[in-house]
């Protein structure tokens, strides 16, 4: 993975001595909150309800197990000894001091760490594939590109105070694990067919109040024009973004009013403008990135199991419960890795009764540990909000396996009801309406007692505690929104949104219900899949076969 | 002719300039105003101009002023570094709400004088407009590059 | 009542006006009445506290200062899903009202 130079390094301590000084002359009083606000946003520091909240990026999810160890010395020594991981690959602390903020961005600075650009109105942490880089579909490691995005757009001079904020995604697969087209500009990898390698652009999508899916802007763009096409997408919209109405700032709005074909006018005058200036980093810069995320050694294929042997192995041990802990484990949380003999391994930050994202320092240092030892050194912070064992060989699993069970991080429920996103909400953000942990909570253990979360199979639930989405509703199979009606938390239920390949936005059922009432209109609408669903249906697939009637009438009839 | 007088800043109001010519020492007159006169070589940008239609006559032209009425709209910047991309060689002057922390960045558009609505602190300042050895990216400034500089033969 | 509460300026804490100073407990905030305005610009100026701001509230039957606004109820004792973190106070009927 990547590692700084001292080029890098000195950046990220340059700005972190730029932030004392701005969090000093806060302190003293010759900075305003409004003039102070911008500057500490972005640095990551927030106000939230409780306290300061810093947000540090983790560059497209990854991190290896000595990045890991020291944001669990950050959770215990600056803060309550736990993190929030977030749907951006970002780790969330909850009760920073202002007065020990430098102090915490030094400590990230020393692990080549930082929380630049992770909140304000400006280019955030570039988010990638969890997979990357351990997919058998993908075309290349995304990560070389997001890496070099992260620099590019690092102290941007021109695009620091834009419209709004701006996040990137990327990834080099068909399938889509990261929202891609849900971001102001996704950028998938491909090649065409001479083999060349490029990006398609992918612009305006977002969630948000008004959620809109992005549409593709550029179909190739030669990787070595990548940079100077980003930059002519930032430039029309720095100039042209709205700026009169903070709700209609992003840049999906201003692709929407323009309309697409308009907007990739614009942008391609740009393109070919800056392409005479010459903006882009010079061509070694790339292939010196992607040097960084060389594969590791695999061991050879008989060095290890398939999964044939793994069960034939590990079903007669006891200790490993096969029909409902370790083998169940194995066949929901592990996902086909490009070497023949390993897999990667989600690590569920999702118990049943949890709060979902959160991690304690000391379940933090053991997932470290189980990286360096069996996964190259390497972890991957999911867009799920679960952490991932990228690279680890089958025959390891069982121990993985009994070391995460005994650190109550071995949940056997990737892409089940009980992995469900879920915001801060009222519990921690200021700007919630409602509250979306409890109902995470009671939901998952809801199912999870029932024992209809295998019978479910795949489902997507998430839940936002305000119109913001930062819990990703739109995208859910089953989405839940949390409002606030006459001061008592109310929720709002819609069907049939997908964040992946399959992109929809989902629609609202009709009347909102109280939280007793959510939670019962979820077993509602997965008793009307049930009752529906053909052969290898998943829940989204019933949804779009039947249409919203059948749950309406379910609901409300 | 558009009266000029009132609008602009006056040399005197310039905190920090980077030139070593006199500074025009009369008033700008707007976008609308230089596109149709064309005796004027001093104009002043409002965020929602575009700069673009200056490229006409930026050898006319000695000063623009690009106004910020807030910090937080960053339109100028990129009018900044449109002017210098096309060639403009005269002097690009940040005005109004102009802080400490957004020098640097204006100081790369290709600002070279600075005329701030409330007077700066001068040593906060000096940290300010050296605050990056290196960049990141290319821009109007020309400096070379962190990635430049690690392939540099 | 109307009563005042930011976040400190320097840790962050939820804090409320008890008349003469900053609180970390609600039930030390007082009635700020008219005065509400002048206290938060002058408390503001001073950087004692954070961005602060005038809410309704009310007292209970046992003596507890209760916001009306359940956003500000959440604030006075800390997130519902972790009790273990809240705010340390005698009121032990807390947590039976803020939602």
């Amino acid at each position: 993975m990547y590692q700084y130079d001292s080029y890098d390094q000195a950046m990220v301590d340059a700005r972190v001595e730029e932030f004392r000084d701005q969090a000093r002359r806060r302190m003293e009083g010759r900075l305003t909150e409004d003039q102070f606000k911008p500057l500490r946003l972005m640095n990551g520091l927030y106000l939230q309800l409780h306290a300061y909240m810093l947000r540090v990026a983790i560059p497209y999810g990854t991190l290896n197990a000595r990045q890991m160890e020291a944001l669990a010395d950050i959770a215990e020594k600056y803060d309550r000894g736990y993190g929030h991981f977030t749907t951006r690959q970002n780790i969330q602390y909850n009760w920073i001091r202002l007065e020990d903020a430098a102090d915490a961005l030094a400590d990230l600075a020393r692990h080549e760490m930082h929380a630049i650009q992770t909140s304000g109105n400006c280019i955030r942490n570039i988010s990638a594939d969890h997979f990357a880089g351990a997919a058998v579909d993908e075309v290349t490691d995304p990560r070389p590109y997001a890496e070099l995005l992260r620099q590019w757009s690092s102290f941007h001079p021109e695009f620091t105070y834009l419209p709004r904020k701006f996040k990137f995604c990327v990834i080099a697969s068909a399938k889509d694990r990261a929202a891609m087209r849900l971001h102001d500009i996704g950028i998938r990898i491909v090649q065409n067919a001479a083999g060349e390698t490029g990006a398609q652009f992918y612009v305006g999508g977002g969630m948000g109040r008004t959620p809109m899916i992005a549409p593709l802007v550029r179909d190739f763009v030669p990787i070595d024009q990548l940079i100077t096409y980003a930059e002519a997408c930032l430039r029309v919209y720095n100039r042209y973004g709205r700026r009169d109405n903070k709700y209609k700032a992003r840049i999906k709005i201003l692709v929407h009013e323009l309309g697409a074909a308009e907007y990739t006018r614009q942008v391609e005058e740009e393109f070919a403008h800056l392409l005479s200036v010459g903006v882009e980093p010079p061509r070694e810069e790339l292939a010196r990135i992607a040097e960084y995320f060389a594969p590791p050694t695999f061991r050879h294929p008989s060095e290890s199991w398939d999964l044939e042997q793994l069960q034939s192995k590990a079903a007669g041990d006891p200790s490993l419960r096969w029909d409902d802990g370790f083998g169940l484990w194995v066949r929901r949380n592990t996902h086909p890795h490009r070497a023949p003999g390993y897999v990667s391994a989600v690590i569920s930050l999702k118990p049943v009764g949890g709060i979902p994202g959160d991690a304690t320092a000391d379940q933090m240092r053991i997932v470290a540990r189980l990286a360096r030892e069996y996964s190259f050194d390497e972890l991957r912070v999911m867009h799920t909000q679960n952490l991932l064992l990228p690279h680890v060989r089958i025959a390891d699993l069982p121990v993985i396996w009994a070391a995460l069970d005994a650190a109550g991080l071995a949940a056997p429920n990737m892409d089940t009801i009980e992995d469900i996103i879920a915001c801060p909400g009222l519990d921690y953000c200021s700007l919630a309406n409602a509250r979306s942990i409890p109902l995470a909570q009671r939901i998952s253990e809801r199912f999870a007692e029932s024992g209809r979360t295998e019978v479910v199979g795949e489902l997507k639930l998430k839940i936002s505690g305000c119109i913001n989405a930062c819990g990703h509703h739109h995208a859910g199979h089953i989405g839940i929104l949390g409002v606030d009606r006459k001061g008592t938390e109310n929720y709002q239920l819609s069907l049939g949104g997908s964040e992946a390949e399959d992109v929809s936005l989902a629609k609202i059922t009709g009347p909102g219900f109280d939280e007793d009432g959510v939670i019962a209109a979820v077993e509602t609408v997965t008793d009307v899949y049930l009752d529906a669903r053909t052969d290898g249906e998943r829940f989204i697939d019933t949804y779009r076969r039947i249409g919203m009637e059948p749950f309406k009438e379910a609901l409300y009839g | 002719m558009v009266e000029s007088r009132d609008l602009g800043t006056s040399p005197d109001e310039v905190q920090f300039r980077f030139r070593d010519d006199e500074p025009v020492d009369h008033g700008t007159v707007t976008v609308d105003s230089c596109c149709d006169q064309t005796n004027a070589t001093a104009v002043r940008i409002e965020p929602g101009d575009d700069a673009r239609l200056l490229l006409p006559f930026l050898d006319r032209l000695a000063l623009v002023e690009v106004n910020f009425p807030s910090f937080t709209d960053g339109r100028g910047y990129s009018a900044a570094r449109i002017l210098r991309e096309a060639g403009y060689t005269g002097e690009l002057r940040a005005v109004g709400d102009v802080l400490i922390d957004q020098l640097s960045h204006m100081l790369r558009c290709g600002f070279d004088s600075f005329a701030p609505d409330k007077r700066l602190d001068e040593g906060d300042a000096a940290r300010a407009f050296a605050t990056w050895d290196n960049v990141y990216q290319r821009a109007a400034d020309t400096r070379r590059t962190i990635a430049d500089k690690r392939h540099e033969a | 009542m109307k009563i005042l509460t930011g976040n400190d300026l320097r840790s962050g804490a939820v804090v409320w006006w008890n008349g003469s100073g900053w609180s970390l407990f609600v039930d030390d905030a007082v009635d700020a009445g008219d005065d509400s305005e002048e206290i938060l610009a002058r408390e503001e100026a001073a950087r004692r506290v954070n961005v602060p701001y005038a809410i309704d509230a009310s007292i209970d039957a046992g003596g507890h200062v209760r916001p009306a606004h359940i956003k500000d109820r959440v604030r006075a004792l800390g997130p519902t899903v972790r009790r273990d973190l809240a705010v340390p106070t005698a009121d032990k009927t807390g947590w039976d009202w803020v939602i």
